[in-house]
C-alpha cells in the first residue's frame, strides 16, 4: 500500500530550522506527508522529531522554512490553531489533566454542548465511545491520575481522534503500550489510513515501523538523512541511517541471561505472599545477589503494583518481606532507600525530572537524597560523567538544563540517577520506554554489568525480547497474579507471548 | 480483545471505591462541611441560643461581601494564582461610587462603571501576570497597593451614600416571621453569585478550562486550550467580583472608607482555602467557597457571643487554616499513592 506520488501532500516543510540558544535542533529539514500513508519518522533520541512536529503544530517558532498544508502556506501559532486545520497532535510525553476525569481529557474543547451549557452524560458517553474504539473500557467519570501510564496514553491517543482531522500526528503513542493495545491501534490507523487521513508516527520499535508504514524520512542530528518507501530499506540499512555508523555491536550483545546465578545465600529480597487488596493478589518473589528478575505480562497485569509494593510505594496489606534472610520493614518508599532498593518508575516525568535543574544536579539529586542534604556528596563530576558517558546521554553536557533534552536522553539521565546511588537492589519499570536502539543496547549492557558484579535487578518491561536477553528468571503476571516463573536461557520470546496467554508452553512437539 | 483496569465486580465494595474514585475532589469540601456542622453543635451546646434563624441568615448577611469575593477568588485559585488585590480594590469601588453618586450620577450608571473598574483592576493584574511574566503575588500586591491609593484619592474621609437604590438593598428585609429566616436583596446578589459561577465552573468549556489550567498548564496548552485568554479573564472575574462586593459591602456600611477591607483579602483566601480549594490550582468548588465563608462567619459570631476580642477570630482562622492546608496535602499524598 505504498502512497502514490501523484496525490499532492497535505503536509509539506521546506528548509525548516529551528534553533534553540546554543543548538540548532533542526537544519533545513524538508518533510513531505501525503494523503492516505503513514509515514515514519526515524532518528535517534535527540534527532529533532520531536522538534520537527512541534514546528509542524507551531509551538516552536521556526527560524527558517516553509509549511504548506494541502498546498497553502501556514504558520501555525499552538496546537489549537493546528488542529482548526485538520492537525491533530499526541505529543511525545502524555500531556493531559491529571485532576481531571478521563472522560474530560478527551473531551476537554470539544464537549457536546446544549444551549453553550455542557451535556456531560453524552460527552461521556461519546468519550467512552472513543476509548472504545482503541479496545479500552473504563469508566470514563475516573480520576485521569488514577490510572496507569499506558491507560494515559489511549487516553491521550483517543483525544487526537475526536476531530476528523487529515493529518494525524503520533510522536511514540506505542512507548508503554503492550502487543494488544498496539494492534488495536494499529487497526485504526490502518482504517484512518484507508480513509484518506495522512498519519506521521514516531517510534523506536522497528518492528512496528516495518508493520505499519509505507514510507520513512530519517532525521540524524538535525538534518534530514533520507527518505524512502519502506520496502525498499532493509532494517539493517535502517539502522545505519539513524545512527550514522553500522551497528555490529548490537548484534555482538548476546544474552546477557546466559549466567548462572549463586543461589546458595538468602536471597537479597524475598517477598512472601505480598499483596494489596484490589491491586495485586498475593505473589512469592525472590531476588538473589547479581540476579535480574524480569517481570513479564500485559498491561495491567500487575507488574507496576508489584513493583510498587516491593519498593514501599504502596503499603502492602498481606505478606512479609525479608532481606536477607531477616525479616525487612519496607512500607515507605525512605524505607526502601535506607535498605539500598532503587526504584526507577515508569511515571517519569511526574515523579523525576527536575526540569529546571541542569542534567548534573539531576543525576546527583539521588546520591544527595542518600547522603543526607548536609553532607557534600565527594566528587560528583566523576560520577556524572561516568553515567552519562555509558549511557550515551547527548549532547554530552552536564551543564545543560533537563528540560533542554530530547524525551529519551531525559529517560537516560533519571535512569543514572538511580543506578548512581549503587544500590543492592534496583527496581526498572520500563526503564528503556522511549530509548533509540543504540541507548537501548548501552542500558541493556549496563544493567548487565552492574548484575555481573553484584547488583540484583528487577526489570520490568513490555518488550519480551528484552526482558529475555537480559534476565536470568522471568516472574509472569496475568490478571494480577502471578501465574508462574520461567528460566530465560531455555525459552524464546514465542514461548513467553504463549505462556502469558495460556499459562503453558506450547512446544511443537508437545503438541504432535 | 478489550482491556479493562478498573475491578469490574459490582459489590458494594466496588460501588463505593467507584464513588470516591470519582469524587475525591470533593473529599475536602466534606471535611469543611463536617467541619461547620461540629461548629454549630459546640457553639449551640455552649451557648444553647446559637442555632437560631436570626443567627444563621445572619451569617449569609454579615458576610455577603466576602462571600462574593470568595467567588472571584476561587476562579484565581484554580488556575493555581493568587489575587492580593482585592480588598483594596472593594475599598476603591466603593469609595468611586459613593462620591459619583454624591456628584449626582444615577445609580444605574454607577454599579456598572463600579464593576467595570474592578474588571479593569483584575486585567491588569492578568496581564503583568500573563504578558509580563510577573508573578500573580507580586502583580496582584502592587495592584492592591495602587487601588488603595486610588482609594485615598478619591476622598481621605469616608463618603456617606444616601442613594435609595444602594441602601434598599441592605434595608430591605425579606422575612418569613419577626426574629425569624431573613435576607436582604445583598444576600440574593451573593447567592446568585455562587450560584452562577458553580454552573460557569461545573458547566461550560471557560470552566473546565480553568481547572485544565490549574492542573497542568503546560498539557492544557498542549491540548490546544485556549490558556492565555482563560487565565486573564479569571482575573477579570476576581476583579469583577471585587466590584460587586465594593456595592455590597457600600450597602452594608452605609458609606464608604478608604481604610475599607484592610486584610480582607487574607480572609477571602482563607475562606477559600477552608472550604477545600487546593492553593496549587486545579481543585476545589466555589460551594466548597461559600462553607469556607459560613465557617468564617460562624467563628466570628461565636467570638462576639462570647464578648471575647474579635482577634480571636483571625487567631482561630489561623488555626483552622493550618489544619485544612495539612490535610490537603495528606489528601493529595494519598490520591497519588493510589
Ligand atoms: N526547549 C529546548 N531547549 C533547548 N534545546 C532543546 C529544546 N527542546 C529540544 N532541544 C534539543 O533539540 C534536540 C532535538 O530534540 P527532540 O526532542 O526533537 O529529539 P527527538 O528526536 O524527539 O528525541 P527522542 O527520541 O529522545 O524523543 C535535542 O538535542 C534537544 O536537546
Ligand atoms: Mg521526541
Amino acid at each position: 500500500m505504498t502512497a502514490d506520488s501523484e496525490v499532492p501532500p497535505v503536509v509539506e516543510m521546506r528548509g525548516i530550522t529551528i534553533e534553540f540558544p546554543g543548538v540548532k535542533a533542526l537544519e533545513g529539514v524538508d518533510f513531505t506527508l501525503r494523503a492516505g500513508e503513514v509515514h515514519s519518522l526515524m532518528g535517534e533520541n535527540g534527532a529533532g522529531k520531536s522538534t520537527l512536529i512541534k514546528a509542524l503544530t507551531g509551538v516552536y517558532t521556526i527560524a527558517s522554512g516553509t509549511i504548506a498544508v494541502s498546498g497553502v502556506e501556514r504558520t501555525f501559532r499552538g496546537t489549537a490553531d493546528a488542529q482548526a486545520a485538520g492537525i491533530s497532535t499526541v505529543y511525545q510525553e502524555v500531556n493531559l489533566c491529571g485532576n481531571l476525569s478521563v472522560g474530560e481529557n478527551i473531551m476537554l474543547g470539544h464537549e457536546s454542548r446544549v444551549a453553550g451549557r455542557i451535556d456531560w452524560r453524552s460527552t461521556h458517553r461519546e468519550a467512552a465511545r472513543h476509548l472504545e474504539n482503541l479496545g479500552v473500557q473504563i469508566d470514563t467519570r475516573s480520576l485521569l491520575s488514577s490510572h496507569s501510564i499506558a491507560l494515559q496514553q489511549l487516553v491521550a491517543i483517543s483525544r487526537a481522534m475526536v476531530t476528523d482531522s487529515k493529518v494525524l500526528v503520533l510522536d511514540e503513542p506505542t512507548s508503554s503500550l503492550d502487543r494488544s493495545e498496539v494492534e488495536q491501534l494499529f487497526g485504526v490507523m490502518r482504517d484512518l489510513r484507508d480513509r484518506g487521513v495522512a498519519i506521521l508516527f514516531v517510534t523506536h520499535f522497528l518492528d512496528q515501523v516495518y508493520e505499519i508504514s509505507d514510507r520513512l524520512t530519517v532525521l540524524r542530528n538535525g538534518k534530514l538523512v533520507a527518505e524512502h518507501p519502506v520496502s525498499e530499506v532493509p532494517r539493517a540499512e535502517l539502522i545505519s541511517l539513524m545512527i550514522g555508523r553500522e551497528l555490529d555491536e548490537l548484534q555482538a550483545l548476546s544474552r546477557a541471561s546466559v549466567r548462572t546465578v549463586d543461589r546458595t545465600d538468602a536471597p537479597v529480597l524475598s517477598a512472601t505472599q505480598l499483596g494489596r487488596k484490589g491491586s495485586l493478589n498475593p505473589v512469592d518473589v525472590d531476588v538473589y545477589e547479581g540476579e535480574v528478575i524480569g517481570i513479564a505480562g500485559l498491561l495491567g497485569s500487575g507488574r507496576t503494583e508489584l513493583a510498587r509494593l516491593l519498593y514501599g510505594a504502596d503499603r502492602a496489606d498481606t505478606g512479609r518481606l525479608e532481606m536477607h534472610g531477616r525479616p525487612a520493614r519496607i512500607t515507605t518508599p525512605r524505607n526502601a532507600i535506607d535498605n539500598r532498593i532503587a526504584f526507577s518508575s515508569e511515571d517519569r516525568r511526574a515523579e523525576g525530572i527536575i526540569g529546571d535543574l541542569t542534567v548534573a544536579e539531576n543525576i546527583v539529586l539521588g546520591l544527595q537524597a542518600k547522603r543526607g542534604w548536609l553532607r557534600k556528596v565527594r566528587n560528583p563530576e566523576r560520577v556524572v560523567a561516568e553515567y552519562m558517558d555509558a549511557l550515551g546521554v547527548t549532547p554530552a553536557d552536564p551543564h545543560r538544563l533537563i528540560r533542554e533534552l530530547s524525551g529519551g536522553n531525559q529517560q537516560k539521565v533519571l535512569l543514572a540517577r538511580w543506578l548512581a546511588t549503587a544500590p543492592q537492589l534496583i527496581i526498572l519499570d520500563e526503564p528503556t520506554r522511549g530509548i533509540d536502539i543504540g541507548a537501548k543496547a548501552d542500558i541493556q549492557r549496563k544493567v548487565a554489568e552492574l548484575s555481573n558484579a553484584g547488583l540484583s535487578v528487577v526489570f520490568i518491561s513490555s518488550e519480551l525480547e528484552e526482558v529475555l536477553r537480559i534476565s536470568q528468571r522471568v516472574v509472569v503476571m496475568r490478571d494480577r497474579h502471578k501465574i508462574g516463573e520461567l528460566a530465560s536461557n531455555d525459552i524464546e520470546v514465542a514461548d513467553l507471548v504463549d505462556f502469558i496467554a495460556h499459562d503453558t508452553i506450547k512446544k511443537p512437539e508437545s503438541v504432535a | 480483545m478489550t482491556t479493562s483496569l478498573s475491578p469490574t465486580r459490582t459489590s458494594g465494595l466496588a460501588f463505593a471505591r467507584r464513588f470516591i474514585s470519582r469524587r475525591i475532589s470533593w473529599v475536602p469540601v466534606f471535611a469543611a462541611v463536617f467541619i461547620l456542622v461540629v461548629m454549630f453543635v459546640a457553639a449551640q451546646a455552649y451557648f444553647g441560643n446559637f442555632l437560631t434563624p436570626r443567627v444563621i441568615s445572619s451569617l449569609l448577611l454579615d458576610n455577603a461581601y466576602l462571600l462574593i469575593l470568595a467567588v472571584g477568588m476561587t476562579f484565581v485559585i484554580l488556575t493555581g494564582g493568587i489575587d492580593l488585590s482585592v480588598g483594596a480594590v472593594m475599598a476603591f469601588t466603593g469609595m468611586l461610587g459613593a462620591s459619583l453618586l454624591r456628584d449626582g450620577l444615577p445609580v444605574a450608571l454607577v454599579i456598572p462603571i463600579m464593576l467595570v473598574v474592578g474588571a479593569a483592576m483584575g486585567l491588569g493584574v492578568g496581564v503583568l501576570v500573563q504578558y509580563f511574566g510577573v508573578q500573580p503575588f507580586i502583580a496582584s500586591l502592587a495592584a492592591m497597593f495602587a487601588a488603595r491609593g486610588l482609594a485615598f484619592m478619591v476622598s481621605l474621609s469616608s463618603i456617606k451614600v444616601e442613594d435609595k437604590a444602594i441602601l434598599w438593598l441592605q434595608s430591605t428585609r425579606l422575612q418569613a416571621a419577626p426574629g425569624s429566616w431573613s435576607i436582604t436583596p445583598t444576600g440574593i446578589l451573593a447567592l446568585l453569585t455562587v450560584v452562577v459561577a458553580a454552573l460557569v465552573l461545573a458547566y461550560t468549556r471557560f470552566g473546565r478550562t480553568i481547572y485544565a489550567v490549574g492542573g497542568n498548564e503546560q498539557s492544557a496548552k498542549l491540548m490546544g486550550l485556549p490558556v492565555v485568554r482563560t487565565k486573564l479573564l479569571a482575573y477579570v472575574i476576581s476583579g469583577v467580583c471585587a466590584g460587586l462586593a465594593g456595592v455590597a459591602f457600600t450597602a452594608y456600611t452605609g458609606a464608604s472608607y478608604p481604610l475599607n477591607g484592610i486584610g480582607t483579602e487574607l480572609d477571602t483566601i482563607a475562606a477559600v482555602v477552608i472550604g477545600g480549594t487546593l492553593l496549587t490550582g486545579g481543585s476545589g468548588y466555589v460551594l466548597g467557597s461559600m462553607v469556607g465563608v459560613f465557617v468564617y462567619g460562624t467563628i466570628k459570631s461565636a467570638i462576639s457571643f462570647l464578648g471575647a476580642e474579635q482577634s480571636w477570630t483571625r487567631i482561630t482562622i489561623g488555626a483552622l487554616l493550618l489544619v485544612f492546608v495539612v490535610v490537603q496535602r495528606i489528601i493529595v499524598a494519598r490520591s497519588r499513592r493510589r
